[in-house]
């Protein structure tokens, strides 16, 4: 069958580049089912979706021109009540006439319950561009975005911003539809002001075509071109670019044909803090920072246009005239939150809520002081800077940087407490006791900012967890799942032996919350295997520094000969000790002496391995521990097979089962090695 | 380069020629020219409408005493209402750039999503900043409710802000260094005016009198919702009265925020109770228009 080219392009006022990715992406599976549901050979058809913020386009290739034939088996009478005598009767007419057919026409079909007679009707495949003409509309209208809008009227269609124009071909052929008064054609549109207003074009050349409209399709091509001049802007100096994907990304959906040009700002302005200076510039104006040779940023920023050229540099001169208000705004702000001086704020945030129910930030403020200096007791640190720090920590959000720059609280708190004459314990603390923002970012780096950042969060879990605030499914108003997951991540990165239990206070709920988070963090974020946390969290993990250190040594001695067969000796252990609803005696040596042979070789190589274990244990010696352990390995299988535990004599039975209990007791300390599935039982 | 006045003629003039009413600034406070019957009560019900007007809009918290070359207590907006949006608005809208001497083919427009919301008036709408060059020289919105209700026609609204597009223009680093009219700088006319108000604003109003100011037009505008209800001429009644006092508690309730008498606690109750207001004085006005249409 003949195939054609496809283009479906849907013409746009501007879409907000962070929904770009999301929306093409769900394009391409809405057209993959259309293929699918349509039997369209969706295995063979080539297609791909791009965009820019005017435009999601959908190009295929080999598309079919129209279904395959199908055919349908229509039933009809008996073969026997069909024909008398070699001439049809009546019934065989009758059903002929019914189709329009002549009898000639039908054909005896064998079936399960005789022969019948019956018609092979053919149904011919639909046009292609028939069935997409029907699709279309449904498929644009369907394409997902956070939040849209409607444009041409109340109960109007919806879509993330007005539809303008559509361009539907397969081959040199319009498919005609209507969305919202804009009917389909073959006419696309440039650039707003380089390109021209119609751009005829064709599923085969559409890139081309655009692109001497001043319109890169490709989110790559537009990437490729900041990248490439960039650098050349960059050539020869010795200026590097502060790299910054997330950004990049931004403007490469943020223009149709970015271009990107280098600006410089008043040396001056360095005096201001570089995390200031680096914020006006990325989250306020969506420019690169620029850094010379030794990392230190440099009076320069690189902007992209969405335009060809600046060869008058008016463009550059805007921006630089726009960055100098917005530094001289952030200057304005230094001088004036100077006059007030953070701890002469501290009242100041009774007028700050925190949570309607949970009071203001100066009720938190206390509160972040006592949990602070309660920390620092139980990490063994100096209460003093803790202290200190949590009181001034919230102090920022009454300034007026701040207020103007939300994303930079702590960082602003701890740049003013330096300024202040803070010590650097105390100013660092306050700097860094957001951290960690993301699964990404690191944990503090001191251990003032590590206490902080726990009192922090975990007043603010405590808090919202007495009030029921907790979180179900997606729904995490408060972000309690990144709070747990900071304080575990600042408990064992920062190797903070602060139990657990202090943590979560006696409220299940919260140390259940908090268990969530400790296996998540261990099996997806350190890809530790699920059995071997399951093992270690089963031995306890009130000590979270101790819980990561018994994961590393069980991943280190876990291949070695000895343990996965010794891990399903202790499972079988387990299983004939619950089988036998064994309780250990209370007092112990009155038992009878145990058989000689390899009972008592198993009891004796037990006491002798206990001592030992018991001592690497204290040393946090795990790995050795564990490989101690496994080279019981002989002496149990030796027991299980001379040995049966389950004697007529009820003290004999006792007795075993004893030694038992006391094995999978004493060696279960590190790691459950029950919990871990071995191979064995992985190949059942 | 044209003076400050120039600009506004030009635009003024380039949307007259477009079909829209060329209104005066509404001559109480509002903190945007969104807040103007012009916008907020026209935009309601199924009747076109197309108006301009220059608006100086008040933002106690803005002020600066003078002393910041770019914020402003007060700040003139050039607002435009197009009911509904005609297909090309956004041509329309660069056209107005170059109308005012920007030669877009040398300058930077972008689009960035910045969508509009307005929980005192309970009023919200999609939209853009308008960026040339980096500066955000236009709010672009297209308003999808107001007064809490699903708009019949969508208008597109535009909010130019004039000072920071003048500077622009002119080249200024501060907008006091502006040429308002020849020889005549912005500071020349407005600097006082900046630092008496952020002088007030901050230091001297009196929070009860303020209160006790917000608590009276509260109450006449309730007092008059009350009594729409059973009034027998429904077209004679005074709406537009009832919603010059819910202006008023709007700019008391900004005036009481830049006092700092507003916790973020009670912020959130006394938006509350003047949207209460707003939402009521824009139903009664849908009736009103609406039954007056078909009557």
């Amino acid at each position: 069958m003949r195939t054609l080219p496809f283009l479906l392009e849907i013409g746009t006022e501007e879409i907000p580049d962070w929904m770009i990715p999301g929306a093409l992406d769900h394009l391409r599976d809405l057209f993959q089912k259309l293929l699918e549901d349509n039997r369209l050979d969706a295995d063979t058809v080539r297609f791909g979706a791009d965009g820019t913020p005017r435009r999601l386009a959908l190009r295929a290739g080999g598309l079919p021109e129209r279904q395959a034939d199908t055919e349908e088996l229509i039933l009809g009478p008996p073969q026997s009540a069909a024909f008398k005598d070699g001439e049809p009767t009546g019934a065989a007419l009758g059903f002929a006439r019914k189709l329009n057919v002549t009898v000639a026409d039908l054909e005896v079909q064998q079936t399960a319950r005789g022969d019948y007679l019956c018609y092979r009707r053919k149904i011919a495949g639909k046009q292609t561009s028939e069935i997409l003409a029907g699709a279309l509309p449904q498929l644009i209208l369907s394409i997902h975005f956070p939040r849209t809008m409607y444009w041409t009227g109340r109960n109007g269609p919806r879509f993330i911003r007005p539809i303008r124009w559509l361009v539907a071909m397969l081959g040199d052929e319009v498919i005609p539809f209507e969305i919202a008064g804009i009917r389909s054609g073959g006419v696309s549109q440039g650039h707003r002001l380089l390109g021209a207003g119609q751009v005829p074009v064709h599923p085969e050349s559409y890139a081309e075509l655009l692109k001497k409209n001043f319109v890169l399709v490709s989110a790559l091509e537009r990437q490729q071109k900041i990248e490439r001049e960039t650098a050349r802007l960059l050539e020869g100096t010795n200026l590097g670019l502060k790299q910054d994907p997330e950004l990049l990304r931004t403007l490469v959906y943020l223009t149709e044909y970015p271009t990107p040009i280098l600006g410089s700002f008043d040396p001056e302005f360095l005096k201001l803090p570089e995390e200031v200076l680096v914020t006006v510039m990325r989250h306020h104006q969506k420019y690169f920072s620029v850094e010379d040779r030794e990392g230190k940023l440099a009076p320069h920023f690189i902007a992209v246009m969405n335009t060809s050229a600046d060869p008058e540099g008016l463009v550059r001169q805007g921006n630089e005239h726009v960055l100098r208000a917005r530094f001289n705004d952030a200057h304005f702000f230094w001088t004036v939150d100077q006059h007030k001086k953070l701890a002469d704020r501290v009242q100041t945030l009774g007028h700050v809520t925190f949570q309607a129910k949970l009071g203001s930030y100066l009720d938190k403020t206390k509160r972040m002081v006592r949990l602070g200096r309660r920390l620092a007791r139980l990490a063994r640190a100096d209460p003093a800077p803790v202290e200190r720090a949590a009181l001034l920590a919230k102090c920022d959000l009454t300034t007026e940087m701040v207020k103007e720059f939300t994303e930079l609280q702590g960082v602003v708190g701890g740049l003013y407490a330096r300024e202040q004459g803070e010590p650097e314990q105390v100013w660092r603390g306050i700097y860094e006791h957001y951290r960690p923002a993301s699964m990404e970012d690191a944990i503090p780096a001191t251990v003032t900012g590590q206490l902080l950042s726990i009192a922090d969060k975990l007043d603010t879990l405590q808090g919202c967890f007495s009030l029921g605030l907790i979180p179900s499914g997606s729904r995490d108003p408060f972000a309690l799942r990144r709070a747990a997951q900071g304080i575990v991540r600042i408990l064992v990165e920062g190797r903070l032996a602060i139990p657990l239990s202090k943590l979560s206070g006696g409220n299940q709920q919260l140390a259940d919350f908090f268990l969530d988070r400790i296996r998540y963090y261990f099996r997806d974020v350190r890809a530790f295997r699920y059995d071997e946390v399951n093992a270690v969290l089963a031995a306890g993990y009130d000590d979270l520094t101790d819980l990561e250190s018994r994961l590393k040594a069980l991943r280190a001695v876990r291949p070695t000969e000895n343990f996965e067969p010794l891990a399903a000796s202790f499972k079988r252990i387990k299983n004939i000790l619950r089988q036998a609803a064994f309780e250990p005696p209370v007092g112990a040596g009155h038992a009878p002496p145990l058989q000689a042979g390899p009972e008592a070789d198993l009891h004796s190589a037990f006491l002798r391995l206990r001592r030992r274990v018991k001592k690497l244990r204290k040393e946090r010696n795990y790995t050795a521990a564990l490989e101690l352990i496994a080279s019981l390995r002989p002496k149990v299988d030796l027991f299980f097979d001379k040995v049966l535990v389950n004697d007529p004599d009820p003290s004999v039975r006792q007795n075993r089962l004893t030694l038992l209990h006391n094995l999978l007791s004493e060696f279960s300390a590190i790691a459950d090695f029950s919990e871990i599935v071995t191979t064995q039982q992985e190949e059942k | 380069m044209e003076t400050f006045q120039e600009i506004l003629f030009k635009l003024k003039h380039y949307w007259a020629e477009r079909g829209c009413v060329i209104q005066e600034p509404y001559d109480l406070e509002v903190g945007a020219g969104t807040m103007c019957p012009e916008t907020f009560l026209r935009v309601l019900g199924p009747q076109p409408y197309r108006v301009a007007y220059i608006q100086p809009s008040r933002r106690p918290t803005d002020g600066r005493y003078g002393e910041n070359p770019n914020r402003l207590y007060k700040h003139w907006q050039l607002q435009v209402i197009l009911k509904p949006s005609p297909d090309d608005v956004v041509d329309q809208y660069l056209q107005s750039l170059e109308a005012i001497g920007i030669d877009l083919r040398k300058h930077d427009i972008k689009f960035e999503e910045d969508n509009w919301e307005s929980p005192t008036l309970g009023a919200w709408g999609i939209g853009w900043q308008v960026m040339l060059d980096g500066l955000e020289i236009t709010q672009f919105t297209y308003f999808q409710q107001c007064g809490g209700m699903d708009l019949d026609l969508v208008p597109t609204e535009l909010t130019y802000g004039m000072e920071r597009l003048a500077a622009f223009l002119q080249g200024r680093q501060s907008v006091y260094e502006v040429e308002w009219s020849p020889g005549v700088s912005y500071g020349d006319v407005r600097l006082a005016d900046e630092l008496q108000f952020s002088v007030y604003n901050f230091d001297l109003a009196d929070v009860p009198t303020l209160w006790k100011l917000f608590g009276l037009h509260e109450a006449e505008c309730q007092r008059l919702l009350d009594a729409y209800k059973d009034y027998p001429e429904k077209k004679r009644f005074p709406v537009l009265p009832a919603y010059d006092h819910v202006l008023k508690c709007s700019h008391l309730f900004n005036l009481l925020d830049s006092r700092g008498a507003i916790s973020v606690t009670e912020r959130v109750a006394v938006i509350g109770r003047v949207r209460k207001l707003a939402v009521g004085v824009a139903q009664a006005w849908i009736e009103q228009t609406t039954t007056g249409a078909a009557a």
